[in-house]
């Protein structure tokens, strides 16, 4: 076994600002850039890593490809023409910032939500919990060389997909949750062909277990790689899967209920050895929580009732000043919206707390230094940074 | 926790305006002495047990001439979270204390309003580099003078042909005939 | 939608400093030896793109065309939300390696670029570089809204409304964003295009080559690289 806590005392010195001080010009190291156009990494972002051989001595992440300017965008928008951007925020995951945005807005201006559309957007919710954790052990498999899985976990997010569809008529972008409610109820005989869709990811995942998890080369990749100390959790923000591997059981679905998640039954999973390997187990093993939540939705789910509620005129739908802020868990993490209103018809200020503006930037910087170059990929998707949601 | 009462033993030491209860779990306070922000933050994080800071962002009040930053925290064994509201003048240079040494993972968000709103944290990591533009030289594009449309039309060009209808008088004769 | 502050003038005054590392600059060797370097001129290579004449006969150049249509290997270069149906697409249910579409790593194995969806300026100029790197007969594709006309972002300060101003586009493929099936008739119609010869995109890069660079040197502020990067 090898360690991961490497002899530092070669490095260069530290300087004023807290990083190291490389001469580039002794010969010694080497600057070089890993991305954006990376196949490694999901979306956009590069690191700027200084390598002595084939160790990394320093990294710095850049982010900034993906920016729209969203936070501006929204505040030239009246609370309802948000709508359509609000979604893509963030690509496989959309529906959080439906969400959160919703209940933000209900909140400051005083809308009840009919119990028939809370179960709803538990379901879409957890549906949208699927889909990312897909993409992330596709993620997490490829960036080790196992390109079989991602496209077995490809093909069962693309069934999962026709289910939001159906629902939603939409495969990506769904718009479907509003203030106020959601857009619709679920068609006829959605449950039965959710099962089937249920039953044929459990298939595909038992495969995963055998071919990924016992897979001595991905073992010996993952296991004590990117070893993230438990006591780093709060300074530098780690919630979610990340936090949950390293045996620190965060999850806002039980720390702090939303939705009906008080009404369903669900342990929270962690692991403890906190590496790759741990966090890759926490999502697959997350993958079956969400499994049993979706059931149970379907299940316990009254079939009747309203879907939305009406709401005031929207052209001249003023919220009184207030600001608020709204939380749940997200794939990745806390997924937070705080929002602040003047009086006017438009939002005053959105700012949008993704999970992975603390883990892709300060926490990645801190975790690159003594990893291999090819190990790189691996810690990025195991963190699981999505660019989008850092810089909007 | 009872916030009320965290709020009244604060209270006795640092110059805090009238809270907010939000929701029972959710609390908004100003901090009326800029000075004391990096004192109460260390007590409400080794004392308290608000250990997670969960965003830290500006609100731009051009109206009043502030600036408005919010340090939001979070104390997970309680389930409590206490928005800090901070006031700055809004003239150039706007400078404020850095709390990176508090929180490691501030020294994002501090590059991030350095760059979208023009608030300096001297001695922060980083903080004059770039982060999310590149060769950006207008001002910064989340103050409230910043119009994006009009930078947007001034910068990039438009396909002809591109009809803008505002929705709001479509819906205006379909939703509410009546006004 | 708020109305648009009419006084707003932008910045055009304020010139963007070059970076340090792009600066000349005088290095001493390991062995002692003494470099002046100018980054801007020593690393790239300044040649200004030429035109790819057709074939001698019709024939021959409807052979190429033939098979130019039928190995497109796309540059796995993702820029905005579009790339996420991309994925499925390499997978057995939409399966595009039946057509002989792939994706490669590199823009010096790839011929064709997928633009899939917006374009911030800051990737605006790796795009550029990347679709300069690409290697002749190469083709670009605009896929969703955004590239078109700005599409859900035409009011943001950030990201480019017509892809067509800063490079040369074969096809778009419209939509927000556009379905795997979509995005495989749009092969299928890049493919037909191709077939007819009328792929010309990168000959009218070389020709109206000074059109294009002034475009992009009126967004990218920060230009500090060669007019043309091989």
């Amino acid at each position: 076994m090898f360690s991961f806590n490497p002899d530092r005392s070669q490095y260069p010195d530290v300087g004023p600002d807290g990083k190291l001080e490389v001469d580039l010009e002794t010969g010694k190291y080497l600057k070089l850039w890993h991305g954006p156009n990376h196949p490694g990494i999901t979306g956009n972002m590069s690191v700027e890593i200084t390598v002595d051989g084939d160790e990394v001595v320093e990294g710095k992440t850049h982010v900034g490809y993906l920016h729209r300017g969203f936070e501006k965008l929204m505040e030239r928008r009246t609370f309802i023409q948000v709508f359509p951007i609000v979604c893509r925020v963030c690509v496989p995951e959309p529906d959080f910032n439906e969400y959160c945005y919703a209940a933000a807005v209900e909140e400051l201006a005083g809308i009840e939500v009919p119990e028939q559309a809370q179960w709803i957007r538990t379901l879409i919710l957890e549906m949208g919990r699927f889909n990312s954790y897909m993409m992330a052990m596709g993620g997490i498999a490829g960036a080790l060389g196992s390109g079989v899985i991602g496209q077995w976990m490809t093909y069962v997010r693309d069934l999962m997909l026709d289910r939001f569809e159906e629902m939603t008529g939409a495969r990506i972008y769904h718009m479907f949750i509003l203030p106020g409610g959601v857009r619709a109820g679920l068609p006829e005989g959605f449950a039965g062909r959710m099962e089937e869709v249920l039953r044929t990811a459990e298939k595909y995942l038992a495969d995963v277990d055998k071919v990924l998890f016992t897979n001595a080369v991905f073992k010996k990749r993952t296991k004590g790689v990117g070893y993230i100390d438990p006591a780093l959790f709060e300074p530098y923000g780690v919630t979610g899967p990340n936090a949950r591997a390293g045996g620190v059981a965060k999850d806002l679905r039980k720390d702090a209920p939303y939705l009906v998640y008080d009404q369903l039954d669900f342990e929270v999973v962690t692991e403890t050895a906190s590496d790759i390997w741990a966090r890759a187990m926490v999502r697959r093993r997350d993958i079956d929580v969400s499994i049993s939540l979706i059931r149970q939705i379907l299940a316990k789910m009254p079939t009747e009732g309203p879907v939305m509620t009406a709401l005031p005129n929207v052209l001249h739908w003023k919220i009184p000043r207030g600001e608020t802020y709204i939380k749940g868990e997200s794939s990745r993490g806390e997924y937070g919206y705080y929002l602040v209103t003047d009086g006017s018809g438009y939002p005053r200020r959105v700012n949008v707390r993704g999970p992975s503006y603390t883990h892709a930037m300060a926490l990645l910087e801190h975790l690159i230094p003594g990893t291999n170059i090819s190990d790189i990929a691996a810690l990025m998707v195991s963190l699981h940074t999505y660019p989008p949601e850092i810089e909007r | 926790m009872d916030m009320r009462e965290l709020i009244e033993r604060l209270t006795s030491r640092h110059k805090l305006g009238a809270p907010i209860f939000q929701r029972p779990d959710l609390t908004f306070v100003d901090l009326t002495d800029n000075d004391r922000l990096r004192a109460l933050l260390v007590e409400l994080r080794d004392i308290e047990g608000f250990t997670h800071l969960v965003l830290l962002t500006a609100v731009d009040w051009i109206e009043e001439g502030k600036f408005q930053l919010t340090y939001m925290l979070n104390n997970r064994a309680a389930n409590q979270t206490l928005g800090l509201r901070v006031y700055l003048e809004r003239k150039d240079p706007v400078e404020f204390t850095s709390i990176h040494d508090i929180w490691p993972t501030a020294e994002t968000y501090q590059r991030e309003l350095r760059e979208m709103f023009g608030i300096n944290f001297p001695g922060s990591p980083r903080v004059m580099d770039e982060f999310i533009l590149e060769g950006w030289t207008d001002m910064p594009p989340y103050r409230r003078d910043f119009d994006t449309l009009a930078y947007s039309q001034q910068t990039y060009r438009d396909r002809p042909g591109r009809a803008t209808n505002d929705p709001r008088d479509h819906m205006k004769s379909k939703m509410y005939p009546e006004g | 939608m708020k109305d648009m502050d009419k006084s707003f003038r932008k910045d055009t005054e304020t010139e963007f400093p070059l970076r340090e590392e792009m600066r000349p600059r005088t290095v001493t060797a390991p062995d002692g030896q003494v470099i002046e370097i100018d980054p801007l001129r020593d690393y790239f290579c300044e040649e200004a793109p030429k035109v790819h004449r057709k074939s001698y006969s019709a024939i021959v150049e409807g052979f190429y065309n033939w098979a130019r249509a039928n190995s497109l290997w796309i540059l796995g270069f993702g820029t905005g939300c579009g790339a996420i149906e991309m994925r499925p697409l390499m997978t057995p249910r939409f399966d595009a390696y039946r057509y002989g579409i792939q994706w490669r790593p590199t823009p010096r194995q790839a011929n064709l670029l997928i633009i899939s969806g917006y374009l911030s300026v800051k990737t605006l100029k790796r795009a550029i570089r990347a679709y300069e790197q690409m290697q002749q007969p190469k083709f670009v594709v605009g896929l969703g809204s955004c590239t078109i006309n700005g599409g859900m972002y035409w009011d943001s300060y950030n990201t480019i409304k017509r892809l067509d101003d800063y490079l040369p586009v074969d096809l778009y493929i419209a939509g927000c964003m556009p379905r795997p099936e979509a995005l495989l008739a749009g092969l299928m119609e890049l493919k037909k295009i191709i077939r007819r010869g009328e792929a010309e995109g990168a000959n009218k890069y070389a020709e109206n080559f000074d059109w294009y660079k002034a475009n992009q040197k009126s967004v990218i502020k920060d230009w500090d690289m060669p007019d043309y990067s091989w």
